[in-house]
């Protein structure tokens, strides 16, 4: 029971696949298959009641038919459509017309009469129905053909006057994507007069049917997205279905208003029971602002994502959204947006409420108040209250397309933002902060919302902080108090959670570089000095004491003025910082310091040059191999490798690059190495202990080959073939390794031909690459290529010995931008000494949580792998909703990982390690030699085989016996 | 005449009492009669009645009272505006004869509650973060429950650790069932509710008496609101001395309670026995009402549609405020009468009449387009057998009732001046209509009279006057309107033709 469980559990949530060894495909043997139409019909015949016919249909449409015979099942289908009486039958016959006339390389003008021939006689509405839907799938897969598409919008409109909505409705979606787009074109030549299609569809927005109704706007809508202009006479018929009873028919006529409001936004529209005339946005604006307060939930949501992008707007309009008078008793009464305006402008900083400090001042005129608004008043005030919080992430969106248009508004805006923070759902806080940092622009935070904002940095969710502190870093912030105020919480965030020490140091360096002049008069503060006191050296690694740092150096910046504040310790921990953490704090110009600025200036200001200068001459050095003894050779790529690893671990912005080419020169290191081995010397292939140097370096070349191809993002064609080359040589050497130290020609044999297959193979993939590998050992392969084919296996290790011996080594190209993907596991954090208890044959839920950079498509690459003591591996496939995108190049996986296992007598660690899985074959461009189309698709989706690529973290588990 | 009859006994203009008499359709219904919550649920056949959420408390109901077609809706206390742990009050366009709504705060228009629930919080968190202790006092139901989530999901959030006390007594039985009762909550509890209760609090726990003497921060909500007795009161005692401390109002004060006191400023109040107690600690307000404000009645008018208004629980005075308002905007009549007056409403039922398919179908047949605003014309019988009506085919009537069928002819001489002979004369009439009447089947019979339809047409000599002939059309009365015509059209006389 328990193991059955278990396994639900994990059909349920995630995929596990044991990790095994992908078995060679099998060859398949295609047999012809048998006539479809043939067998169908005679399925058909046999059918004795409508529900056995029922059956024999629905099995058939499971399965794909060909281009080819759809003509001919078609045929026999609408044979059976005219004896069968059952209107169910009739229904699937006609549904399944409609599936094959979708058949890709099937023209299906051939049907389209027979079809409409077996309308005009059908009487069952719901058959009817599904024909006309069949003719739309016929009309749509014909668009070129304009005869056709008169022929079917005339038996559409037709057939409008049916009694029963499911018919009318189709008709209508057939009007509306057939209907011709050009207004009365005469074709009576014809005999089929182009109609006014709008004006068909426009009759029934007064159908006696919702869905009708709703089917009509739809076709409209489908219509202007066709192309075709809309009538300005429309708007009013839309706006009357404003008021409409049911809720799909108002959110259709909302997007028909705002459509009509897009193509005419300067008409003028008179208002109702005055004389004034306004703009037709501005009308449309209101209209649409006034359905943010609808009853239905789903018109309040579709009306505020449309209100984002009518930008057209007049800004008193706009303004009139956040508007709302307040009043107690009929006496007018500031809102607290208001009042917190005033206090901050009459320089007081907000005090504890009294009673009374909202007592409502003036009288208001009783005449004047308007409690409905008309128009837009206060939609967003309604809007980012509502009760469902995808109406509140529409209005904020809706807020944030308006203010990027808008800088006024925008910071008319802001307000009401900043109270979102404060949101019960996550979403929507998170969204509201992203708005923000949006418009940050346009905006400038006063010191009672930055207060507001920065109250939030305490937020136990990590997606929230890391957004607020992207948003600190394009915040514009207006007096120094706020920059300090700012510092203040940011510090205690740092100290309540310490894993946010990168975001929270790095929206400092920005904070500081966009207001210099703020934090220049609070720097003796912040590194507490004193005129005349030398106070105690902070220390160093202090993540909070950084912290500061990193905002007065980058402030320091640009303001020259501000080193002369500094103490002594500073500028030690200035040229210690800039040295460990260089990306964070910039190159500084300190004069009149000679003892700091000697030690420090040749680190000052060095430039990208020089470094990747040093990175290509001694990659060039190492190119130059070829004269070099093996000796010489080894010793030189081991220096080369040494520095290009030391270089990248200096200079972040090579890390990539010099990685990369580090991986190489060591997969170079590792072949001469191995065909230095005593082993070859040896005649006889007896020595089985030798040989393992080399076995073992071919399968880390291997390896390493993988990690070249597909831990780093931007590798480019002409790396991949060098990097396939280098595999391709691992191969050989494998395969001479093997021919050395086995008996018996049998299994040689067949990896022979496996090789050679192996060579074809990157002939035709990099067959416009092969002209830049000369001399290369594909080169001289594929020279002797006819020889080997024919020789025995013997000789063809012979020949790859001689020839991988005498091949150059190829030149990398260096990439242009390569980073290697890398993830950190940040939680679990492994330090944990309570074991995870569960009773076993049950399962336990792991949360785990990770930063990934630089991955691709990591919704498909990334796995987390699970380890148990006994050995056994667990692959996990997270969910694609699991994996997060903050910004570019950064994802971040939240997951959770269930763990199982028998009984253990006492707690033990399981590993937990994120793995990038690789296909070799899915990256190759698809070529024509690729058998058929059927194998791609699971080429795509299998994993060839697993990189590990971040720390393995140790989870401290217990599954306990079950209790009975 | 049909009508509603609505007198209020308690609620009338009127704050504090409830109870209204309703009859309508025959029935009387007695709506809140001292309960709170609760109805009486002795329903008859006839009565329908239908609850709609009202966001005020937990389980709070409007109600839409429906005898026949004539419906009233009563909303009790109603809150348009979501908070923490409940939904908005949502009604649909169920278009009733009269709305009865409370008006509590008739002249106010309200400000966002995020103001005041971040201000709330950022007072609590300030105080706990100094290390002092924070007492609300409140009362069981309500306002409680939705601090105490606020509270509770802060903390949360926040990662705050500093404990929340809730007072022992009636509080617990009433987030019992809270507990029970998730789904009358609103969306987030709802959502959340598959990982967990948000009524089980984790950061609250049950208040003792000792606890109020520990050191260091807390928060306590205690009973009862007012500070006017119990554990509110006596926590209230050991902290005011306090300045670290603070006390939140989260609602509205009767004069003469210490609640009231503290809010207008009173620094030292005089307990019982004579004792000055100084209040150190500070004091703060914040309005938490759970009632629609102006606009949220209106809003509600707006979407329930009603055809009259009627305003209870409310002052006269801001009362007619809003009847001026809601007859304004919406155009129908409102009413606020005093307890024991009773408002009188005519109503129009709508009566239902059954309609038989057949003939329904034909009618909708000879329109092409059916228009569902327009009203038709329809030809029919009305039955009205034992209590119901029915709506049929003549022909189906006839048979029903046994009876025959009488036939009514029209007919209608038509001089013409014509000198040819009767057969020719009814020729030419022949070739006239067939050339005006393109849509309808002339036919001219072998006995030389001519038929439009069912309509005959014979030609006469005239007896005195040989060069007039008489035309006789004849037409039944179902034909009138075509028959009508055709004689108009006649006495206009024939086209002369060329002969």
């Amino acid at each position: 029971m328990a193991a059955h469980l278990k396994k639900r559990v994990y059909e349920e949530f995630t995929k596990v696949v044991q990790q095994q060894q992908e078995e060679i495909a099998t060859k398949k043997l295609r047999l012809t298959k048998p006539s479809k139409s043939a067998a169908l019909h005679i399925d058909l015949c046999k059918a004795t009641s409508p529900a056995d016919a029922l059956q024999y249909l629905l099995q058939f449409a499971r399965k794909p038919v060909e281009a080819e015979s759809v003509e001919g099942v078609v045929r026999i289908l609408l044979e059976h459509y005219y004896k069968e009486n059952d209107a169910s039958v009739r229904l699937k016959i006609a549904s399944l017309l409609g599936l094959l006339s979708k058949t890709t390389g099937f023209s299906p003008d051939c049907i389209m009469d027979d079809a409409i021939n077996i309308l005009q006689n059908e009487k069952s509405h719901q058959v009817l129905a599904q024909l006309l839907d069949t003719l739309l799938a016929i009309g749509m897969k014909l668009p070129e053909n304009q005869v056709v598409q008169m022929r079917l919008v005339d038996v559409a409109c037709k057939h409008l006057t049916d009694t029963s909505h499911g018919v009318r409705n189709k008709c209508l979606q057939l009007l509306g994507n057939l209907g011709s787009l050009e207004k009365s074109v005469v074709r009576d030549a014809e005999g089929l007069a182009a109609r006014d299609v709008q004006k068909i569809i426009g009759d029934y927005f007064n159908d006696q049917d919702p869905r009708v109704r709703t089917a009509a706007i739809k076709a409209m809508l489908q219509l202007h997205e066709r192309g075709l202009k809309l009538h300005q006479t429309i708007y009013n018929q839309a706006c009357k279905l404003l008021s409409d009873d049911y809720e799909q028919v108002r959110s259709a006529a909302v997007r028909l208003i705002w459509v009509v409001s897009q193509l005419y936004p300067e008409s003028i529209v008179p208002i109702p029971s005055s004389n004034e005339e306004i703009r037709l946005v501005d009308d449309a604006f209101g209209k649409i602002c006034h359905m943010v307060s609808d009853g239905s939930w789903v018109v309040r949501v579709q009306a505020a994502k449309l209100l984002g992008s009518m930008e057209q707007v007049s800004s008193h309009f706009l303004e009139q959204t956040l508007d709302k008078k307040l009043m107690s008793d009929l006496r007018r009464k500031r809102t607290a947006h208001e009042r917190a305006k005033e206090l901050y402008s009459s320089g007081e900083f907000s005090s504890g409420r009294k009673w009374g400090d909202d007592a409502p001042k003036e009288e208001v005129d009783t005449g004047a108040v308007n409690l409905i608004e008309s128009g837009a008043c206060g939609a967003f005030v309604h809007g980012l209250e509502d009760e469902m919080y995808e109406v509140r992430i529409a209005a904020v969106e809706a807020l944030c397309m308006l203010a990027q248009s808008s800088p006024a508004f925008a910071e008319k805006c802001l307000d009401f933002l900043v109270d979102m923070f404060n949101d019960e759902i996550e979403e929507v806080r998170l969204q509201s902060i992203h708005t923000m940092r949006k418009i940050s622009n346009n905006i400038t935070l006063r010191e009672d919302q930055l207060d507001t904002v920065l109250a939030v940095l305490e937020d136990s969710s990590r997606d929230i902080r890391e957004a607020l502190h992207e948003l600190l870093c394009c915040t514009n912030v207006s007096t120094k108090e706020g920059i300090h105020l700012a510092l203040v919480e940011l510090l205690k965030n740092l100290a309540k959670y310490p894993t946010d020490r990168d975001s929270i140091w790095k929206c400092l360096k920005f904070l500081g570089s966009r207001h210099p002049t703020l934090v220049l008069p609070l720097v003796p503060e912040l590194l507490s000095t004193h005129p005349f006191f030398d106070t105690a050296e902070p220390d160093m690694d202090d993540p909070a004491y950084i912290a500061v740092l990193v905002l007065i150096f980058n402030a320091a910046k640009t303001c020259p003025t501000m080193p002369a504040l500094f103490s002594d310790h500073t500028f030690r921990h200035y040229a210690y910082l800039r040295d460990s953490l260089s990306h964070l704090v910039p190159a500084l110009r300190l004069p009149g310091r000679k003892l700091v600025s000697s030690t420090i200036s040749p680190s000052i200001a060095p430039q990208e040059d020089p470094s990747q200068q040093f990175l290509q001459q001694s990659l060039e050095r190492v190119y130059s191999l070829q004269h070099l003894d093996p000796q010489g050779a080894q010793e030189l790529l081991e220096l080369t490798i040494r520095d290009v690893q030391r270089l990248g671990e200096l200079q972040s912005e090579l890390a990539g690059v010099a990685d990369f080419s580090a991986t190489y020169l060591r997969c170079q290191l590792l072949l001469i190495k191995a065909l230095q081995e005593k082993l070859w010397n040896v005649a006889a292939p007896l020595y089985l202990k030798q040989s393992d140097l080399a076995s073992a370096a071919a399968k880390q070349i291997l390896e390493e080959t993988y990690k070249m191809e597909f831990m780093y993002s931007g590798v480019e064609n002409k790396q991949v073939v060098i990097v396939h080359h280098m595999r391709l040589q691992a191969k050989a050497l494998q395969l001479i390794v093997t021919a050395r130290t086995t008996r018996g020609v049998d299994s040689l044999f067949g990896m022979c031909e496996k090789f050679l297959q192996e060579v074809d193979f990157f002939q035709r993939c990099f067959i416009a690459d092969l002209p830049h590998l000369q001399d290369s050992f594909v080169d001289k392969l594929l020279d002797l290529m006819p020889r080997l084919m024919t020789s025995k296996p013997a000789e063809v290790v012979k020949i790859l010995q001689n020839t991988l011996r005498q091949s150059t080594f190829l030149h990398l190209p260096l990439p242009e931008q390569i980073h290697k993907a890398s993830a950190t596991i940040i939680e679990p954090a492994g330090e944990s000494d309570n074991p995870l208890r569960f009773t076993s044959g049950l399962v336990v839920a792991l949360d785990v949580d990770a930063t990934l950079e630089h991955v691709q498509d990591p919704q498909s690459t990334v796995k987390v792998q699970v380890l148990y003591p006994d050995g056994q591996a667990q692959m996990i496939h997270p969910k694609p909703a699991d994996f997060r995108n903050p910004g570019p190049g950064r994802h971040r996986l939240i997951t959770q990982v269930y763990l199982s296992h028998t009984a253990w007598t006492e707690p033990c660690q399981v590993e937990v390690r994120l793995l990038l899985a690789y296909n070799s074959s899915a990256r190759i461009p698809k070529s024509p030699w690729t058998e058929g189309g059927e194998m791609a698709p699971q080429v795509e989706f299998s994993i060839e085989g697993t990189i590990p690529f971040s720390k393995p973290v140790k989870v401290y588990l217990m599954p306990k016996p079950a209790r009975r | 005449m049909p009508e509603i009859r609505v007198t209020p006994l308690g609620a009338g203009q009127d704050v504090g009492r409830s109870c209204i008499l309703v009859s309508i359709g025959g029935k009387n219904v007695m709506l809140d009669c001292g309960m709170h919550m609760g109805f009486n649920d002795d329903v008859d056949d006839e009565l329908e009645i239908k609850a709609y959420y009202a966001g005020h408390v937990l389980g709070a109901a409007m109600f839409q009272i429906k005898v026949g077609s004539e419906s009233v809706v009563y909303t009790g206390d109603y809150n348009m505006t979501p908070d923490r742990h409940l939904g908005a009050a949502w009604i649909d366009k169920c278009r009733p004869n009269l709305l009865i709504t409370e008006s509590t705060y008739a002249t106010t228009i309200r400000d966002s509650k995020r103001c005041r629930e971040r201000d709330f919080l950022k007072k609590v968190h300030e105080t706990v973060e100094r290390g002092g202790k924070v007492l609300i006092p409140v009362f069981a139901l309500g306002r409680a429950q939705e601090l105490c989530i606020l509270l509770e999901t802060f903390w949360e959030r926040m990662n705050l650790k500093v404990p929340i006390y809730f007072s022992t007594g009636l509080t617990e039985k009433a987030n019992h069932y809270y507990k029970l009762f998730i789904t009358w909550t609103n969306q987030k509890i709802r959502k959340t509710f598959v990982q967990r209760n948000m009524f089980e609090f984790k950061h609250i726990k049950a208040f003792d008496r000792a606890f109020a003497d520990n050191p260091g921060p807390m928060v306590v909500f205690a009973t009862p609101g007012m500070l006017h007795a119990g554990q509110s009161l006596q926590i209230f005692r050991k902290w005011a001395g306090n300045e670290k401390n603070m006390v939140i109002m989260p609602g509205y004060c009767v004069q003469g309670t210490v609640g009231h006191k503290i809010l207008s400023g009173q620094r030292k109040l005089e307990m019982e026995g004579r004792q000055v107690l100084e209040v150190r600690m500070q004091v703060e307000y914040m309005s938490f009402s759970a009632h629609a404000d102006a606009k949220g009645i209106m809003q509600l008018v707006g979407q329930a549609e009603p055809q009259s208004v009627l305003l209870v629980h409310g002052e006269a005075k801001k009362m007619e405020f809003l009847k001026q308002k809601i007859e304004q905007e919406f155009r129908v009549s409102c009413y606020m009468p005093a307890n024991g007056e009773t408002v009188t409403l005519p109503t129009n039922p709508s009566i239902p009449v059954g309609i038989s398919l057949g003939l329904l179908k034909r009618e909708m047949a000879q329109v092409s387009l059916p228009e569902a605003r327009r009203p038709r014309l329809l030809h029919g019988t009305l039955i009205m057998k034992d209590g119901n009506f029915r709506l049929v085919s003549s022909e189906q009537a006839l048979k029903e009732l046994g009876l025959a069928e009488h036939q009514l002819r029209f007919t209608c001489r038509v001089y013409l001046h014509d000198a040819r002979k009767e057969q020719e004369t009814a020729l030419h009439v022949y070739s006239h209509l067939k050339s005006v009447l393109k849509d309808h089947c002339v036919q001219h019979l072998p006995d030389g009279s001519v038929t439009v339809e069912s309509i005959l047409i014979q030609a006469a000599a005239h007896s005195e006057d040989p060069s007039t002939k008489v035309l006789l059309v004849s037409w039944t009365y179902q034909d009138e309107e075509l028959g009508s015509y055709l004689t108009a059209l006649l006495k206009k006389g024939l086209p002369q033709v060329p002969s």
